[in-house]
């Protein structure tokens, strides 16, 4: 789950980290209104869960009255990569000295937390990794010791000589891992930390990733998901707890399996078709999840054909075939549906079938080339 | 004699009266797999299926019938505090196949394992199973594999399915088909796996199938390159993923334009390693490049 600056800002302060004050407008009054609260000038900064955001215009420096209610005004209802901007966070503009990037991520080759910080802040990382892979410094942490008082000054002096600001640094990389440790984050980054004039460290810029799977001990971060941000289709799914992603073409698939899932697509792809989405069911033959997944998927109006691709494996074929024929016997269709049923059972799930209107297939190929057929007629 | 056990391993279930654990064990035995004990604490003293043993901890388990080796179906909140009894009680092999594990459970549990020498499969995974040893440590079917010499390895459960599936209707069996899981942080990744089947003279070509997100599939071509002398061939999935979204497996994930299918595939080719199109082309393309 992704959450906003200013949520993930609230995070960093609780462990202590220097973040400036600001406040969430949603509308050019309420921005006015913080901006008096905090003093010009200020930061107006567009919320929304998107990158590239003082790209798209949607950051401003404002010095005064007028400029608030100018960018506030064109930055709330502003598109951003498809995203549209409901809220800004005001907060008192900063003079920057120096600046840096520091980020946390869970490394898949190490299998720990590691440690990114590079000189080159206020860019994105991405680009800097990528351009100039030797500015970004790594350290993967020791979860049994975390990141150390010397682990940490190290990396800091290699940034910045200087050691009042190094110390100040090192501060905010162990702040940032317990901050990180304590949400169960996947990523969490500051870019920038800056330096003011006088020297004071902070933390302007935020961002959290939380770990779905550790979402359950975290009951108090339900109230930071913005439904607005999210999907209706996939909101649906999340609550009916099935995997599930939005994509723009006509074929509707409903898949056992992540893996399979993505093979499907690709194959629908192959012959020169588009997927609708993706969606793995899972190992369920339950009538209700069907019937769930094929509203879901039923709600794009795209949506011109279904296709069905299960290996049955351990469940038996003739009971997902069951399934789906009790769920579609519930629900008025429209669109016809290709059923490709391999496994244990399969015989006994084809005849099933036969009785029905949905259209059989023996092999992932041959399901896809007939639902292909089958869309738009 | 494929890889990570024999059919004389003792293995034990943690979790083995709960519904997934029960339902699988029985599917474990049914095959001949050699489950000695199972392990669900309140429930010591009581038999599974007439026959096994169920104990109230795994220390208590491998004290009374020498497990070696355990399969762990406990719920995400249980499963890292599973993972770490087992080792603590000298299993030397853990397959876990619970899905949903918070990340940095899993990265509190790996230096505790290697300091124990402690081989973990998964999480989130279908663990693995061996034909020609009647072993199955996790939830694959065992109607479709047959003893033979190829080995598997995937970050997926039924697209493996579907290839292994193919491998046998074409008749070749499979040595080890092994499942290592669609998390981020897992136990045993795809170099590790690769460097157990370079070392099994039983296993004589290999199969890949891997998919978006990370760049382990980019490191097993350089080992493969490196080390391996038989026919390896690919499938990556998710050429079609939006970036940025996780595609049911916590791992399949395209971030800051890095793990997509094309890289993988570009790495994997300039390695020799031949990537199918589409599931239906693994087994040709095997049968295509293996002299035999």
């Amino acid at each position: 789950m992704n959450i906003h600056e200013y949520q993930a800002k609230d995070i960093f302060r609780a462990a202590g980290l220097p973040v400036p004050p600001g406040g969430v407008a949603t509308t050019v009054e309420a921005a006015l209104a913080l901006a008096r609260q905090h003093g010009l000038p200020v930061m107006v900064k567009a919320q929304v869960l998107a990158g590239g955001r003082g790209k798209a215009g949607g950051v401003k420096f404002c010095k005064t009255e007028d400029d608030v209610r100018t960018h506030a005004g064109n930055i709330l209802g502003m598109d951003i990569k498809g995203h549209t901007v409901r809220k800004v966070l005001v907060t008192p503009a900063e003079t920057i000295a120096a600046e840096f990037y520091l980020g946390m991520l869970v490394d898949r080759a190490s299998r720990r937390v590691l440690l990114m910080a590079s000189a080159e802040g206020g860019v994105e990382i991405e680009k800097v990794a990528v351009e100039k892979p030797e500015a970004i410094l790594k350290h993967a942490i020791d979860p049994r010791f975390g990141l150390l008082d010397h682990e940490a000054m190290a990396v800091a002096l290699r940034l910045d000589p200087d050691v009042k600001r190094a110390r100040q640094l090192a501060d905010a990389m162990q702040k940032l891992y317990k901050a990180f440790l304590a949400a169960d984050a996947s990523l969490a980054e500051i870019n920038p930390f800056i330096f003011t004039d006088q020297g004071a460290g902070k933390a302007i810029d935020a961002k959290i990733n939380l770990d779905d799977n550790a979402l359950f001990r975290h009951p108090d971060f339900a109230a930071l998901r913005d439904l607005d941000e999210e999907n209706p289709s996939e909101r649906l799914a999340r609550e009916a707890d099935l995997s599930f992603v939005k994509l723009d073409g006509n074929v509707g698939c409903l898949v056992n399996g992540a893996g399979l899932a993505m093979a499907t697509m690709d194959l629908v792809q192959y012959y020169g078709g588009r997927p609708a989405n993706f969606l793995d069911i899972g190992g369920s033959s339950n009538p209700d999840k069907v019937v769930n997944a094929l509203r879901i998927i039923l709600g794009d109006p795209n949506v011109e054909v279904i296709l069905f691709n299960i290996f049955g494996g351990i469940t038996r074929c003739d009971d997902v075939a069951r399934g789906i024929i009790a769920a579609t016997e519930r629900m008025t269709i429209g669109v016809p549906i290709v059923v490709r049923l391999t496994g244990t059972n399969e015989a006994e799930a084809r005849e099933l079938l036969k009785k029905t209107d949905l259209v059989p297939a023996a092999t992932m190929d041959e399901a896809v080339q007939k639902a292909l057929e089958l869309a738009g007629k | 004699m494929a890889i990570f056990c024999t059919r004389e391993t003792k293995i034990l279930i943690q979790g083995i009266t709960g519904r997934d654990g029960s339902f699988h064990a029985k599917s474990m035995l049914g095959y001949g797999t050699n489950i000695v004990a199972g392990v669900t604490p309140g429930r010591g003293g009581q038999t599974f299926e007439g026959k096994v043993p169920v104990f109230d901890t795994v220390k208590d388990a491998v004290a009374a019938t020498g497990a070696e080796a355990s399969v762990i179906f406990v719920p995400p909140a249980g499963a890292a505090g599973a993972v770490f009894e087992a080792a603590d009680a000298g299993c030397k092999l853990v397959v876990c196949i619970t899905e949903g594990v918070p990340t940095l459970d899993m990265v509190k549990v790996m230096p505790y394992l290697a300091e124990r020498g402690v081989r973990l499969i998964g999480p989130n995974c279908p663990g693995f199973i061996n034909p020609g040893q009647q072993a199955k440590l996790g939830i694959m079917p065992t109607n479709i594999v047959a003893p033979g010499p190829v080995g598997l390895i995937s970050r997926s459960g039924t697209l493996t399915y579907e290839v292994v599936d193919a491998l046998t209707r074409a008749g070749l069996g499979q040595t080890t088909c092994l499942g290592i899981g669609g998390d981020p942080v897992i136990g045993t990744n795809f170099m590790d796996a690769l460097q157990a089947f370079h070392a099994d003279p039983e296993t004589q070509a290999l199969v890949m199938i891997g998919e978006i997100g990370g760049d382990a599939e980019e490191r097993a071509a350089d080992f493969v390159k490196a080390n391996m002398k038989i026919p390896v061939v690919s499938f990556i999935a998710g050429r079609t993923a939006p970036p940025g979204k996780r595609m049911g497996h916590a791992g399949a994930i395209v971030s800051g334009g890095a793990g997509t299918a094309a890289e993988k595939k570009k790495a994997l080719e300039s390695a020799g390693i031949p990537v199918a199109d589409r599931p239906a082309d693994v087994v040709p393309l095997l049968q295509q490049i293996w002299k035999r």
